[in-house]
């Protein structure tokens, strides 16, 4: 389990990598000392909140903001008259308005915002402001986008990215053609922390402090300073305590409407999103429908992919063009495949924003591949497991893009290993008739002897990283005084517990356990974002730089002080020791009165655009996983309970196994939930379930049992051998429990497809 | 906006005052009387994450009207320990992995103490079925029940 690119021969010590040791904001996070952002700014700090449009699509006729303005206790109102700078915001096209002007284009979005003494004055002012609007038939279908019959919603146009990939032979067959349309659902990330920032405007009003719970504060800085027409220097955020992510918040939500609001009133504003505000106040993941055709050989081996994505990318842009990149660039899965002809669509509606959410366009190409891989295996009458082990991607292999797969590519060995892992000795229809153990649980009474057991496969490859030609580097400086380790880094803790691994790092490259943590801010350059699977790798590549730099003038010191070549010198374990001689000494002493300080950015091999074939080096590495679902299904109810998850993932090396096994678990909670639970309803662009009581969540009832194997051959490319590991878990998680389903309905003479998720009680029972 | 009563949290009498009798206990906790380790994070008694214990019984505090709590004993996160002195459910916790973004943490550790407390051996599914009220978004839960199953082992080993 040692780390390449480590020195010093260290795994062992505790606290160390390929450790586990406690989180260091643990204690605090389990006696709720722990400040998340929604627990900031204290006595003084006005209330804000934010008017949204209740319609899909209106032109707004008239504001009215002066009965609000009479109610008590109204610090004050803002519309989009009132943004000093750029008036829109977003993160890869700034076309998102902070506040609607002449049209809203979705239900949600903001039109103007007020600051008050308390939650129920600001709820109030709201309903007083009067807003005329001219209702408009909104664009929901994105079909009458790619048909090129509806008019614009939005000056950019209604195509937000339109991306083909031809490659070898488009017009090659296959002896076994089999094809299928797959739907997905919108699945909103539903962290549990809800939005909230905290502005403190500085005395003149030139500048802003925010406390924000975020993925990416100089991103989110970048925006809102252009939006505020201030220089970036004058806005300054903090990271408050992230109660979860998941691509959620990588997009602004709320961070400028509250600074604006602070520096109008020159007092310190707290926002909070409600949890409906919240369902509409971020961005989700994209709803998709997408066409797959394969061609395969009488034995098997898939010769061509064909496929037609369309993405929902609803009123604004966010990351809807990378989201279908990722997409796009997926569908042959983690499988070899000569020949590609791929069309993907991302289309702006009046639905909810879609953007980022954990797994990021690859999540719904891999429900499609996967399905894909079963109907193929079905058609060739070989076992899903086999198909997959005859196509498995290796190292080497060329991707549809025209990419050289040179990540380490260990497909079939999380094939293999995913299949030999054990399966749960809870008998089918439970233990001893208990209800508890029945699919729909004790109030739905399934009847033990309807129940059918399936298992279902599904297997996966994710892109680590930014990619397109975007230097997503990261940032970390190191300072080595008297023995103690300071790390900075201006990473987005987001739960996924980085702020051990910067320890651990710290620890295994300098020898010292004492390792304390300064500030996540902005006083240093950017860290990137916490999402695509990229902090154990940039991060920790930029903290183990910093360490490393940090190394050589500390053993230049020791070097000087006792007349030796500081080449002689390495740190073993606590120690600092002489490699052809006698001396060891204690790092601890050797950094007595030593005071360094090192900055280092760590930035991944460059990346490059697709051409107009959808040809090009546009990702940095790739990871893979495979997954066996094992569910328990009543196909006269419509129930399901799924068992057991089974997995294997690519992980490169396990830096902290206890960590890994969590983004596992987290990760296939958030699969099976796609799977079989959650979707935002819209219905004629109207959100219908904005709550924890109509969004169902897994619950620990839901969740099964996982077994886990972790897969670790060390990735050359990584600086520490480890790949991230986060969004993997999530991905084929979700085809396998569909699989399985779908084999339990086949063993019970069910003959109708499952071709959408999340699959309801209608569709298991084939009303649908 | 100009009530005033009392509230019995953690041991010590709390005075509220200038309250509007509209706001619920966990608005009162956090915002009034200091104590933020209660969550909001459904606000209306879905996800657990501001669950308090009022005379002994497990409740969502963001569906008590504060007002109405009055006379009644209200234990929260911030009483079970002082701070850096972890009850053994929280130490569990933090050793097993069952915390990431700690935001359904404060909730879950006051539900696993009251499960362990009325049910010093719970089976698997007892725990699964105890604490389904309690979302968690990371974790997945596996190494929650590690937590309550490790606690459960450890209480039981000390008393033999």
């Amino acid at each position: 389990m040692t780390a390449t690119g480590i020195g010093a021969p260290a795994a062992v010590r505790p606290g160390t990598l390929g450790t586990s040791p406690p989180r260091p904001d643990g204690i605090a996070k389990v006696q709720g000392t722990f400040e998340f952002s929604s627990d900031i700014g204290g006595d003084g700090a006005l209330w804000g909140a934010t008017l949204r449009s209740p319609h899909p699509s209106a032109r707004i006729v008239r504001i009215d903001v002066t009965p609000a303005w009479k109610i008590a206790g109204v610090e004050t109102i803002i519309t989009a008259d009132d943004v000093p700078g750029k008036p829109t915001y977003g993160l890869i096209d700034q076309d998102q308005p902070v506040f609607a002007r002449d049209v809203v284009r979705y239900v949600g979005e903001p039109v103007a915002a007020v600051a008050a003494d308390h939650p129920e004055t600001c709820r109030r002012a709201l309903e007083a402001i009067v807003v005329e609007y001219e209702t408009l038939t909104p664009l929901l279908d994105p079909e009458l986008v790619v048909e090129g019959s509806a008019p614009p919603i939005h000056p950019n146009g209604n195509v937000l990215r339109h991306q083909r990939i031809v490659h070898g032979d488009p017009d090659a067959t296959g002896d076994v053609v089999v094809e299928g349309t797959y739907e997905l659902g919108m699945q909103d990330q539903a962290f549990l922390g809800l939005e909230a920032a905290y502005a403190v405007p500085d005395s003149g009003g030139g500048g802003v402090d925010l406390h924000v719970a975020t993925q990416w504060l100089h991103e989110d800085r970048g925006q809102i300073a252009a939006c505020l027409g201030l220089p970036d220097e004058r806005v300054r955020l903090v990271l408050g305590g992230v109660g979860g992510a998941f691509g959620a918040r990588e997009d602004i939500s709320l961070q400028v409407h509250t600074c604006l609001l602070a520096l109008r009133v020159g007092r310190p504003v707290r926002m909070h999103y409600s949890r409906a505000e919240s369902f509409i106040g971020h961005v989700h993941r994209h709803p998709a429908t997408i066409w797959m055709r394969h061609h395969a050989t009488g034995d098997g081996e898939i010769v061509k992919v064909e496929a037609r994505l369309v993405f929902d990318g609803g009123a604004y842009a966010s990351t809807s063009s990378a989201v279908l990149l990722n997409a796009i660039t997926h569908t042959q899965g983690p499988y070899r495949c000569p020949n590609a002809v791929v069309e993907g669509w991302a289309i702006r509606t009046n639905h909810l924003p879609s953007g980022a959410m954990r797994g990021f366009g690859v999540v719904q190409a891999c429900f499609a591949h996967e399905s894909q891989l079963d109907r193929l295996a079905e058609a060739l009458e070989i076992d899903p497991v086999e198909i997959r082990l005859r196509n498995a991607m290796r190292t080497g292999d060329r991707l549809i893009t025209g990419q050289i797969m040179d990540s380490v590519a260990p497909v079939e060995r999380c094939i293999r290993e995913t299949v030999a892992l054990p399966f749960p000795d809870e008998p089918v229809g439970g233990v001893d008739g208990d209800p508890m153990r029945l699919p729909g649980g004790a109030g739905l009474t399934a009847d033990p002897s309807h129940v059918v057991r399936g298992i279902g496969y599904g297997v996966a490859m994710k892109n680590l990283m930014y990619s397109e030609g975007f230097d997503d580097y990261s940032t970390a400086r190191c300072r080595l005084a008297d023995g103690v380790v300071t790390i900075k880094v201006a990473t987005a803790e987001v739960g996924q517990g980085f702020v051990t691994l910067a320890q651990q790092i710290a620890r295994s490259v300098l020898g010292v356990d004492d390792v304390v943590l300064d500030r996540i801010d902005t006083d240093i350059g950017s860290a990137g974002s916490t999402s695509a699977s990229r902090q154990t790798w940039m991060s920790g590549g930029a903290v183990d730089a910093a360490c490393r730099a940090v190394r050589r003038r500390l053993l230049d010191h020791v070097a000087t002080e006792h007349g030796l070549d500081a080449d002689r010198l390495t740190i073993e374990g606590t120690e600092v020791v002489d490699v052809d001689g006698d001396l060891r000494v204690d790092v601890a002493d050797a950094s007595a009165g030593v005071d360094v300080d090192e900055t280092a950015e760590y930035h991944h091999r460059p990346t490059h655009d697709l051409d107009e074939l959808g040809q090009g080096d546009c990702h940095t590495a790739f990871a893979f996983v495979a997954h066996r679902a094992i569910v328990d299904v009543d196909p006269g109810l419509g129930l399901v309970k799924v068992v057991q998850v089974a997995t294997a993932q690519d992980v490169g090396v396990a830096l902290n196994p206890m960590s890994v096994i969590g983004q596992i678990e987290g990760g296939i909670a958030q699969g099976l939930g796609l799977a079989v639970m959650e979707e935002i309803i819209q219905v004629d662009g109207r959100i219908r379930n904005a709550s924890f009581t109509d969004y169902l969540l897994p619950t620990m009832l839901d969740m099964p049992p996982v077994v886990a194997s972790l897969v670790e051959e060390p990735e050359p490319l990584a600086p520490l051998g480890a790949k991230g590991v986060g969004e993997p878990p999530c991905i084929s998680a979700t085809p396998a429990i569909v699989a399985a389903i779908r084999d339990a309905l086949r063993q019970a003479g069910r003959t109708h497809r499952i071709d959408r998720v999340p699959v309801r009680p209608i569709d298991i029972i084939g009303l649908s | 906006m100009s009530e005033h009563y009392s509230l019995h949290v953690n041991g010590r009498d709390h005075d509220v005052r200038d309250a509007w009798l509209g706001e619920n206990l966990l608005y009162v906790l956090r915002e009034r009387l200091g104590l933020l380790a209660a969550k909001g994070a459904c606000e209306q008694g879905e996800c657990g994450s501001c669950t308090v214990t009022l005379a002994d019984e497990l409740v969502c505090s963001c569906l008590v009207l504060a007002a109405s709590a009055v006379g009644q004993s209200i234990v929260t996160v911030e009483g079970l320990a002082p701070p850096g002195r972890p009850t053994d459910v929280q130490q569990a916790f933090v050793d097993t992995g069952a915390v990431q973004c700690g935001f359904c943490t404060p909730g879950l550790i006051i539900a696993a103490h009251d499960l362990l407390d009325r049910d010093p051996d719970p089976s698997e599914l007892t725990i699964r079925e105890e604490l389904s009220g309690n979302v968690c978004r990371c974790t997945g839960y596996g190494r929650i029940i590690e937590a309550v199953q490790r606690v459960a082992v450890a209480r039981r080993e000390a008393s033999t």
